[in-house]
């Protein structure tokens, strides 16, 4: 790119940088090729020969287990869907309004409120009291579907990387709608919200595939299996024999010969797959928005 | 005078009450579950039980710390979550500039969009599913670990019996998950200097590990100095759910990954020792708190740009 022939110094660096990204590379989807492969093999090769990278026998027996009887998975993937959609929308509207008020320059007190909220990534009370807080006053684990989005709703990093976006925004766009007496909300909401789009679907991405991705809310404030996210009931299901001996007593097994290993490698599978199937389009956004973060530092 | 500056303040309110009707949602999320909790940090001085709450449990002076300390766990745990922290900032920091620097150096678009793309790819897969990962390399049974060194005739090993080798285990976890993100970041930052420098060096007749080593890296320094520093200030925190789910929460293992969030977690959903679990949880607050205000200090004094504020 900079130099048009090759040094030999180059070359070198050429070939060694090659060779680390490619090993780099393949490390970080391995895992991926192995649960996949893992999902499709029969369970008594597994059972026999253990895990492999290739299957030793094909089968799709353990995806016809889950979608044999498939109410508990589309449970908690209505449950996971309705905390992404709903805690991405809430979440990304109020951080974006925050952010808005503190990039404000004429706003006063922005100073203030802006260590108002960044004092809360210094220090915190720890997680009894806030656990004691959600559960014994706010009642969290009499309302699940509170208790798995409104936690996480706003975060200051992201805060902080839409205030500086906004910073960027000329003055001069938001000054002629005051003139025009354009109250505050109606200039968030007409001229920076749709300003401010690349940073918001960047922001707006971060935020769902935390909520996708959560299970430690469920954890800690459900109870009630009808209500455990995706990746908790994932969680059940690797962990805890009950949560297989009910899939395969549906499906009328017996304990003894139930399929257990493909199961749940086709689980992670089935919790995973949106994300993989969405990545290639998404991914660009992830990279601006991280970009723009930077640039902020 | 008092009356004239109070007046002020109820003029600014007056002036400012779009602006702070706007801010009302995000001020009260963070006094409901930042603020509040910060008030609840009186438990870790009280006997605390859930039906006296807050307020009508006995208080108990500094007894719930005394029993911390004694008790022994605390100074494992957190040796443990320092010495991890520090081999994660050195590990993952080396492995992400290194990527960034090839990255930037390669002139293969393809290549370099679809390697970066592999390595992002692991960020954004949740810690069940890792743990998933985990389960299927290391089991004893059935791990492909295991059915490789079967299919070599080699002994199995059985990892969940062996606290030692998963402190090298967790670092490569967390690199794996994490030096995607990072990687992005260096590269960036690597893609921000001025080319001009470059052209400059080569026709000097500086060869790419010269450039590389005189250009880049210094001008990488701002950054390196920043993401170790958000880093420090998180120094005494686990990540709960990697360590959680890569381990399975085995008690095997606990000697060499328990660190103080698995620690104070497991305490709390499993024990009613809320006081000195709340104690352990405001030591280590205190102690993250005390890392970054010196740690940000000494760089303030250094540079004050690279300073977090």
């Amino acid at each position: 790119m900079r130099v048009q022939r090759k040094s030999v110094s180059e070359r070198i660096f050429n070939i060694i940088g090659y060779i680390i990204l490619t090993i780099m590379a393949i490390i970080a989807v391995i895992p991926f090729v192995m649960i996949i492969s893992s999902s499709v093999t029969a369970e008594h090769t597994i059972l026999k020969y253990g895990y492999s990278l290739i299957p030793k026998e094909f089968s799709t027996q353990a995806y016809e287990k889950i979608f044999g009887f498939p109410d508990d998975v589309l449970r908690a993937y209505w449950v996971t869907l309705r905390n992404t959609f709903i805690g991405s929308i809430i979440g990304l509207f109020t951080t974006a309004m925050t952010a808005y008020v503190l990039s404000r320059t004429y706003f006063a007190w922005r100073h203030k409120f802006s260590f108002f909220f960044y004092f809360t990534t210094l220090f915190s009370g720890g997680i009894v009291p806030w656990y004691i807080l959600c559960v014994r006053y706010l009642h969290l684990k009499d309302m699940p579907m509170i208790a798995q989005v409104a936690p996480y709703l706003i975060s200051v990093f992201n805060m902080l990387v839409i205030k500086s976006f906004m910073q960027s925004i000329p003055d001069s766009i938001t000054e002629a709608a005051k003139i025009d007496g354009a109250g505050e909300f109606r200039i968030f909401r007409q001229l920076m919200l749709p300003l401010s789009k690349p940073v918001l679907a960047s922001i707006a991405l971060f935020i769902a595939i935390g909520y996708w991705n959560d299970w430690y809310l469920s954890f800690m404030f459900v109870d009630d299996a009808a209500h455990y996210s995706l990746q908790f009931y994932l969680y059940k299901i690797l962990n805890a024999a009950e949560a297989l001996a009910r899939i395969s007593s549906l499906s009328g097994y017996h304990v003894g010969e139930m399929p257990k290993e493909n199961i749940k490698m086709a689980m992670a599978v089935i919790a995973t797959g949106p994300i993989i199937l969405l990545y290639p389009f998404l991914q660009k956004y992830f990279v601006k928005g991280l970009t723009i973060g930077a640039v902020k530092g | 005078m008092e009356q004239r500056k109070r007046k002020g303040f109820f003029k600014k309110v007056l002036e400012y009450r779009q602006l702070l009707l706007m801010l009302l949602p995000g001020v009260l999320f963070f006094t409901i579950f930042s603020y509040l909790p910060m008030v609840g940090i009186g438990i870790a001085f009280q006997r605390f039980t859930f039906d006296g709450g807050l307020f009508h449990s006995p208080w108990v002076g500094l007894d719930n710390f005394k029993f911390m300390f004694l008790s022994g766990d605390i100074w494992n745990v957190t040796k443990n979550t320092l010495f991890y922290n520090v081999l994660f900032i050195l590990v993952n920091n080396f492995i992400e500039i290194l990527c960034a620097i090839i990255l930037a150096e390669i002139t293969n678009k393809h290549f370099k969009k679809i390697t970066q793309s592999m390595m992002f790819l692991p960020y954004f897969i949740s810690w069940v599913v890792v743990g998933a990962f985990a389960y299927n390399v290391l089991n004893y049974e059935s791990g492909s670990f295991n059915t490789l060194m079967k299919a070599l005739s080699l002994q199995p090993f059985d990892f969940y019996n062996s606290p030692k080798i998963w402190i090298l285990i967790i670092v490569m976890v967390c690199a794996w998950k994490n030096i995607g993100y990072g990687t992005i970041i260096y590269l960036s930052a690597v893609m921000g200097i001025d080319g001009a420098m470059y052209e400059a060096a080569s026709i000097d007749g500086a060869n790419i590990f010269q450039r590389i080593r005189h250009i880049t890296l210094p001008c990488l320094v701002p950054t390196i100095v920043i993401l170790i520093l958000l880093s420090m200030g998180s120094i005494f925190r686990g990540d709960f759910s990697m360590f959680f789910q890569v381990t399975g929460n085995n008690a095997m293992l606990y000697s060499t990954t328990d660190v103080i969030d698995t620690f104070v977690t497991r305490s709390l959903i499993s024990t009613s020792e809320f006081g000195m679990t709340a104690a352990a949880g405001l030591y280590q607050s205190v102690l993250c708190f005390v890392i970054i205000m010196i740690f940000n200090t000494l760089v303030k004094r250094y540079n004050k740009d690279y300073s977090l504020f």
